[in-house]
């Protein structure tokens, strides 16, 4: 009845073999209204880009639902059927990633429906060498101060000045001038940005100074 | 759902199951291990939901490794087939399990793999299959080779095939490795030696069946992979940070 877990490993340098999908960083297809593109960057504890990790989001849709049998709410009425949920995106010799979605609305918490939400969130996994098994982090969006405030998870951190290391940062669109850091969504966020969605810059650090605030899920 | 409570289901935190994240024999994770202790998350709608991704990203070709080009690979063929569970003993049904690997001679397809073993034409080496309603997978594929890696003087990794799993929670997402029976390799792994459990380490190796075996055609091995159970808990007062190791 009680059978013992599997135990994880690591994804290793060729995971790119298999893992990345064409439209995999496409939560949402490009160019769909009102998308925001999340671009960022991994760096490992001496500060270096991370070449080879796989960054992998999952999120509720803009009104705070989930398509799936374990959300007692059930699914959006409207739909949103071209929204998948699921983002996936290697890293690029830079470190740099990037996520085309949409922004997802408020959660009522378990404990208390009629009370305290959850700020608008995704759930990020990062896997890569060296990774015996992912790490788990959480992005929230720089335009919910008051929500954020409230939020269950980023108002009882044990370290509460760590608590911006989960917060995006509205970062100008890649192709104007003061991109930062040389536009960490080179080859990728100006398509989504020029059309008119907004970037958001969310870097993640493994390890040292700036390390990331990640979770045991 | 009742007015005022949302039942969401909860699942345990396996302790002493994963490799630590910091582990010396493997050099690689020096840098890439987070130092802070990790935050616990309680699990509310973000955690207890996931993406269900199906048939969509499925090709015919995609279980049978050995049927993705115009001719044969070289090399043992095999089939490795098992159940994928969760740790309630429920099957896992209609989730996506992804498989990549070494060609015969211990070579990967891709741009940054050195090795000086020769590659296959008739071999790429990855594949996609989704559990049917009893959580059964199978791949057909042929028996992947040890590779020399650089973690160590005179290092090789002993056979094995990566395997990613979703299940139907954020929770239960896995990315493994599938190791053969009777490795000399194993014992000298820093990789699989990461698993602190030798009981939990066993769980890794795949078993051969002969009756999965096909007469004079290929080897039959049984891997199951279990997953991440839950329990149905509904919320009151205090969220139920600690699941047990199993429960
Ligand atoms: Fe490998």
């Amino acid at each position: 009845m009680s059978e013992p877990i599997t135990p994880s490993q690591t994804v290793g340098p060729f995971f790119a073999m298999r893992l990345p999908w064409p439209d995999g960083p496409f939560v949402v297809p490009e160019g769909t209204p009102g998308a925001v593109t999340i671009a960022g960057r991994v760096y490992d504890g001496a500060g270096n880009p991370i070449p080879d990790a796989l960054i992998e989001t999952w999120q509720a849709d803009p009104e705070g639902r989930f398509a799936h049998q374990d959300d007692p709410r059930g699914a959006s009425a409207s739909g949103y059927r071209s929204f998948r949920g699921f983002g996936r995106c290697p890293t690029s010799p830079d470190g740099s990633y990037r996520i085309v979605t949409l922004k997802p609305g408020p959660l009522p918490c378990p404990e208390d429906p009629g009370g305290v939400a959850e700020a608008p969130h995704l759930d990020v996994s990062v896997f890569s060498r060296g990774m015996l098994d992912r790490v788990v982090t959480r992005m929230y969006f720089p335009d919910e101060a008051e929500a954020n405030a409230a939020d269950p998870v980023l108002s009882s951190l044990p370290e509460p000045g760590r608590r911006a290391t989960l917060i995006a940062v509205p970062a100008p669109a890649p192709d104007g001038p003061g991109a930062p850091n040389g536009s960490p969504a080179a080859g990728g966020a100006s398509a989504a940005g020029g059309a008119g969605g907004s970037v958001l810059r969310f870097d993640i650090h493994v390890q040292g100074d700036h390390e990331t605030v990640f979770f045991d899920v | 759902m009742t007015s005022g409570s949302l039942v969401v289901p909860s699942y345990g935190r396996p302790r002493g199951v994963h490799p630590p994240p910091d582990y010396s024999g493997y050099r690689s994770t020096a840098l890439r291990h987070p130092k802070k202790p990790l935050v616990l998350l309680p699990q509310r709608l973000t955690e207890v939901t996931g993406p269900l991704l199906g048939e969509e990203l499925i090709t015919p070709t995609d279980g049978d490794l050995t049927g993705q080009h115009d001719g044969e690979p070289q090399g043992q063929r095999i089939i490795v087939c098992g159940r994928v569970l969760d740790s309630d003993g429920r099957p896992v049904p209609d989730t996506l399990i992804e498989i990549w690997q070494t060609n015969a001679a211990g070579r990967y397809r891709h741009a940054r793999e050195h090795h000086p073993a020769p590659l296959d034409p008739n071999f790429t080496g990855v594949g996609r299959a989704i559990t049917d309603s009893g959580g059964n997978y199978r791949f057909i594929t042929i028996q992947p080779g040890a590779y020399p890696w650089g973690n160590h003087y005179n290092a090789w990794r002993p056979a094995h095939i990566h395997f990613s799993l979703f299940g139907r929670a954020f929770t239960q997402r896995l990315v493994t490795q599938m190791y053969f029976p009777g490795d000399p390799l194993q014992p000298i792994d820093p990789i699989f030696n990461s698993v602190p459990d030798p009981k939990a380490r066993e769980r890794l190796i795949a078993q051969f069946d002969i009756g999965l075996t096909q007469p004079e055609w290929a080897l039959g091995y049984r891997w199951d992979i279990v997953l991440r159970g839950r329990d149905a808990t509904v919320f009151e007062g205090g969220p139920d940070f600690e699941g047990g190791e199993d429960q």
